[in-house]
């Protein structure tokens, strides 16, 4: 129909007209999908949110409930510890170590450099599960690696699984070693667009490798350092494959591991606490918001700070 | 061929590399290991020292790993997935991408930053209800309850919108008008040639990213013959955990194509993401 239209001498539609009716359509797949997928379960789960509803029975109308006791539920603070500590414990030294891992990729004649980035990189291509099994057996408190190092230096073998630390320590080095590459091509991308004669101008004023680092690259490479932090927080408040198979049910014997997406998870699809289970995501979801803007306002501050 | 003033062994230079070097064991250890205790027989595993050198056993384990899981099925279904989003994300992204950065329409920027402001709303969120409309549709374990969903994201279509508008220059696309083109002929015949570079990454990217999902195929799909490879791995490690040779297999076998596509295209991949964050 429309190629027809556009071959008539007689034009029936302008250019202009076309042009909305195109865009519409082209965009309109997108927006189809969000407001089923999206919007929807959004309010969905709001609306879930205020009703005792275990999807088979009935639903009942309970009001603010499911929040006020999740507000006195030990386990959700304590999922929400968990999840705190390790999204503390992988972020920080994941992105301090992509950073410097970036800065050294960067250095200018550097041979193998293809090579050391594809090393870096590939670990973020490993499926998460896999990861997580792996280390798993890497942390394993009889024939673990780990425990066979420690062993060396004379550490006797930890049983990485029963501690919370440990429990955490281990999930930590998951994400860090999932991650870090990936976060360090962001950063290289970004050092390799600073200016060299800003360089230049530093080792004029007297600046030394350290210095220029702290007050020439940093600041330059700020926005990318938001970025990645923004996109580790949501990505640490939702934290839920390794956990579930390093620690297992309930995020194991004390609840070590369980973090507020696990917790989730078992209340809507092992418990069919729909209701309950919903509270949970509409807190996560504004825990997200918080630390996305607080992190927003942190990172700000401590550029002005410079 | 070296360049004057470069010191070759310099202390510096020694660090760089021997950090370099460390990193790189560091990040390729887990996935040997894996080979390693994957190609061992289970008594190997629990020995102290653990193994660190390859066995012969391999395909004893995975031959295991296919009489426990199906395997292959897994495998076949996560490609299929996998295949068709890609081919869904690159169509409608680009397309979508396409009206953002060069066709005039009310309401463009406000859509436009909507779509952006979508990227920030985590998955979990919606994932109750959505598990109750795929479950209304009839869609739980179908494969269908994974790719539909999936057909489209807010990351693809600014990625392509980025792309077009810097890419595809406005002259094109008016020499495209002048000889009659429509707009969906434009998009077809003259502006998707130019975004190989971009198709190619968005969908490197995105096959990843669908072959490694696990929460939202974990809640769908419970029927072992819709099994995706990550939620099979996850049952095999769950019933089979103390036989960490087989386990280990599997998962090694299960990072296999996904390592070869890696490393066919890895140089797009990688500046692909390079570019997706210098843009963004």
């Amino acid at each position: 129909m429309k190629e027809s239209s556009v071959k008539k001498p007689k034009k029936l539609l302008t250019q202009s007209k076309k042009d909305h009716i195109s865009a519409y359509l082209y965009i309109s797949p997108f927006f189809l999908l969000f407001a089923v997928f999206g919007v929807f379960p959004i309010l969905f789960t709001a609306y879930i949110s205020f009703h005792k509803w275990d999807i088979l029975g009935t639903k009942e109308f309970v009001g603010l409930t499911n929040y006020q006791w999740l507000l006195t539920d030990p386990l959700f603070w304590k999922a929400l510890g968990n999840t705190m500590s390790i999204w503390v414990m992988s972020t920080i030294p994941q992105l301090t170590l992509a950073l410097v891992l970036a800065f050294v990729l960067n250095q200018a004649l550097l041979k193998g450099r293809h090579f050391f980035r594809l090393a870096v990189f590939l670990p973020n291509i490993t499926s998460v599960v896999a990861v997580a099994i792996v280390f798993d057996a890497i942390f394993g408190q009889h024939y673990g690696i780990i425990n066979y190092l420690l062993s060396l230096v004379g550490v006797e073998p930890i049983n990485w699984k029963a501690s919370v630390l440990g429990t955490h320590v281990a999930i930590s080095t998951m994400v860090i070693w999932r991650w870090v590459g990936y976060n360090s091509i962001i950063y290289l991308a970004a050092l390799q667009s600073i200016p060299k004669d800003l360089y230049e101008a530093a080792t004029i004023d007297g600046a030394n490798k350290i210095q220029q680092f702290l007050f020439v690259t940093i600041p330059m490479i700020r926005p990318m350092i938001i970025f990645t932090v923004i996109l580790s927080t949501i990505g640490g408040m939702q934290i839920f494959a390794e956990p579930q198979t390093f620690s297992g049910m309930g995020g194991g014997a004390v609840n070590q591991g369980l973090t507020l997406t696990l917790y989730l998870y078992e209340e809507a699809f092992l418990r069919n606490s729909f209701g309950y289970a919903s509270a949970i995501a509409w807190l996560l979801f504004l825990i997200i918001v918080l630390f996305s803007l607080l992190n927003l306002f942190v990172t700000r501050k401590i550029k002005s700070a410079d | 061929m070296r360049e004057v003033g470069s010191k070759p062994f310099s202390m510096g230079r020694i660090g760089i590399y021997s950090a370099l070097v460390f990193f790189s064991l560091c990040a390729l250890f887990p996935l040997y290991w894996m080979f390693v205790i994957g190609s061992n027989h289970t008594s190997a595993v629990s020995q102290f020292p653990p193994a660190i050198m390859p066995g012969t056993e391999f395909f004893v384990n995975a031959g295991k790993v296919f009489t426990n899981i199906n395997f292959l099925q897994a495998l076949f279904n996560t490609f299929i997935v996998a295949s068709l989003i890609t081919i869904s994300v690159l169509f409608f992204c680009s397309l979508a991408g396409f009206a953002f950065a060069k066709l005039k329409f009310r309401g463009k920027n406000g859509l436009f930053i909507f779509v952006l402001a979508t990227m920030m709303v985590p998955a979990q969120l919606g994932l109750i209800p959505s598990y109750m409309i795929v479950s209304q549709l009839g869609w739980i374990n179908t494969l269908t309850a994974l790719i539909v969903p999936a057909m489209v994201n807010a990351f693809g279509v600014f990625w392509m919108r980025q792309y077009i508008s810097t890419a595809v220059p406005n002259e094109l696309i008016d020499a495209g008008r002048m000889d009659g083109c429509s707009n969906f002929r434009l998009y077809w015949t003259v502006v998707l040639p130019i975004l190989r570079p971009a198709l190619a990454t968005l969908g490197l990217i995105t096959y990843m990213n669908v072959w490694n999902d696990f929460l939202w195929p974990l809640v769908v799909l419970k029927d072992r013959s819709v099994h995706t490879i990550q939620v099979a791995l996850k049952t095999l490690n769950g019933t089979y955990a103390q036989d960490y040779s087989m386990v280990l297999n599997g998962t090694f076998l299960a990072t296999l194509p996904l390592l070869v596509i890696f490393l066919l295209f890895s140089k797009q991949v990688i500046a692909g993401i390079t570019e997706g964050a210098i843009k963004s």
